[in-house]
């Protein structure tokens, strides 16, 4: 067994749930800058670099949303931990969010309202695996993109079309909201609750990176080029760039089923592993 | 490059055109969900506001905490439907220009024509960008609520599209 010391997953968790705030992932500011795009659009690209490089060099937030924060735990079955880990996921944001000036974007209650003060509690989901493998993927995610996404349980003779049609219709009509051009994560099959996190966990992988299964990969490029094709652009002020990409993750379902979920990144998708 | 000082006239939006560039300076106030809800109880209360909503300028944005020195944290727009159905009534009282990002309903854009007010849009997810354009931050009403707090702001070349009028 190997024990992993609470102030170890702390200090490690608090310092890159903070640098995510500040540090824009370099897939985004790649593709910020090597985006083939109109004059106009390119302008709106190139507020996003500078204020990349403000916040990296100010350590000010890229964005004032600096999120809930969301982890998904691989936790070996060879590995021993001192304390409970929502406990101590809850302590690392605290301190990261307060040493750090970020927003605390938490409330205790969704009907009450009345903010927690230290953006605590974590969203924490944990999955057993063989070894000794300690894993958080961590991501900070903002509101007003999260407020446009979806869940659709289509019948299964709704097909490609089916996903194709609702994911078009929701970006469409919520796009210019959550700070274009987005990253759209889609979980296909499962039940409600799995599309909804293979949707949310597809947003860890980096831009261009293609589903293996062809399929998935060809419905990946057909929903990008459609959603590219409203006009929503870049900041929402009409273009021919709303989404950076589309990653699609799929799951065995039940035989009458066919659940869709749609997790949007925004363009300051924040998210790190942390492997200890 | 178009520079408008706050609060606007009744001319100065006559003269904007949909989708125009301007860079504002001047005074706003920054309000989101609980504000405008608290702000809305006030109204029916007949109480008497922390904020004079005539001619005003509401910014929908909530900052991160600002570090120790500095005027204020990163400071972009939120999304802008979700006060809309608060928007009609403070429209009717007298404001005139809203600051944030997306789309807003028919009501709030009929409001909008009647009152002669305008929707602008900024950058979403800049937030780091556009403090660089906040030159004065303090909170003047509804500690409470944290980010959600009533903030007088005082910008200088705040960059912004028109979106609506």
């Amino acid at each position: 067994m190997r024990l992993i010391d609470s102030n170890t997953i702390i200090e490690a968790v608090s310092k890159n749930v903070s640098d995510i705030n500040f540090i824009i992932a370099p897939d985004i500011l790649s593709f910020f800058k090597n985006a083939k795009t109109d004059k106009e659009e390119k302008n709106f690209l190139n507020i996003l670099v500078e204020n990349s490089e403000i916040a990296d060099s100010k350590r000010i937030a890229l964005c004032q949303d600096t999120g809930i924060v969301i982890v998904f735990a691989k936790v070996g079955t060879e590995i021993t931990l001192d304390r409970d880990l929502q406990s101590l996921l809850d302590e690392a944001v605290r301190k990261g969010y307060q040493d750090n000036y970020l927003r605390k974007s938490v409330v205790s209650d969704p009907l009450e309202r009345k903010n927690t003060g230290d953006n605590a509690p974590v969203i924490l989901h944990i999955e057993i695996v063989s070894g000794d493998v300690f894993e958080l993927w961590i991501m900070a995610k903002g509101g007003g993109s999260e407020n446009a996404s979806a869940l659709w349980m289509l019948d299964p003779a709704d097909g490609e079309q089916g996903i194709v049609d609702n994911i078009v219709s929701r970006i469409k009509e919520k796009g210019a909201n959550c700070c274009p051009p987005l990253l759209l994560g889609i979980g296909v099959g499962g039940d409600m609750e799995e599309c909804a996190l293979l949707a949310k966990k597809s947003l860890f992988r980096k831009i261009g990176e293609r589903n293996p299964i062809q399929r998935y990969s060809n419905l990946e490029k057909k929903i990008l080029e459609e959603v590219n094709s409203l006009g929503i652009g870049v900041g929402g002020f009409g273009g021919q760039l709303t989404a950076m990409d589309v990653f699609i993750e799929s799951a065995p379902c039940h035989i009458a089923s066919m659940p869709v979920a749609l997790n949007v990144g925004c363009h300051s998708t924040r998210h790190c592993v942390v492997r200890l | 490059m178009k520079k408008l000082t706050l609060p606007l006239s009744k001319k100065d939006i006559q003269g904007l055109q949909l989708g125009e560039l301007v860079y504002l300076s001047g005074t706003l106030f920054s309000a989101r969900d609980n504000t405008h809800q608290k702000l809305i109880n006030m109204i029916n209360n007949g109480e008497e506001l922390p904020v004079k909503l005539e001619g005003a300028s509401i910014y929908y944005m909530g900052p991160t905490p600002p570090k120790v020195g500095v005027v204020c944290g990163s400071a972009g727009p939120t999304t802008s439907s979700r006060m809309d159905r608060y928007t009609s009534a403070l429209l009717d009282k007298g404001l005139k220009v809203m600051i944030g990002k997306g789309n807003r309903s028919e009501e709030v854009k009929t409001s909008i024509k009647r009152n002669n007010a305008i929707y602008f849009s900024t950058i979403g997810g800049a937030g780091a960008y556009l403090a660089d354009r906040i030159k004065k931050m303090q909170s003047i009403a509804s500690p409470e609520f944290g980010p959600e707090a009533i903030y007088q702001i005082d910008v200088e070349f705040f960059p912004v599209i028109v979106s609506y009028k």
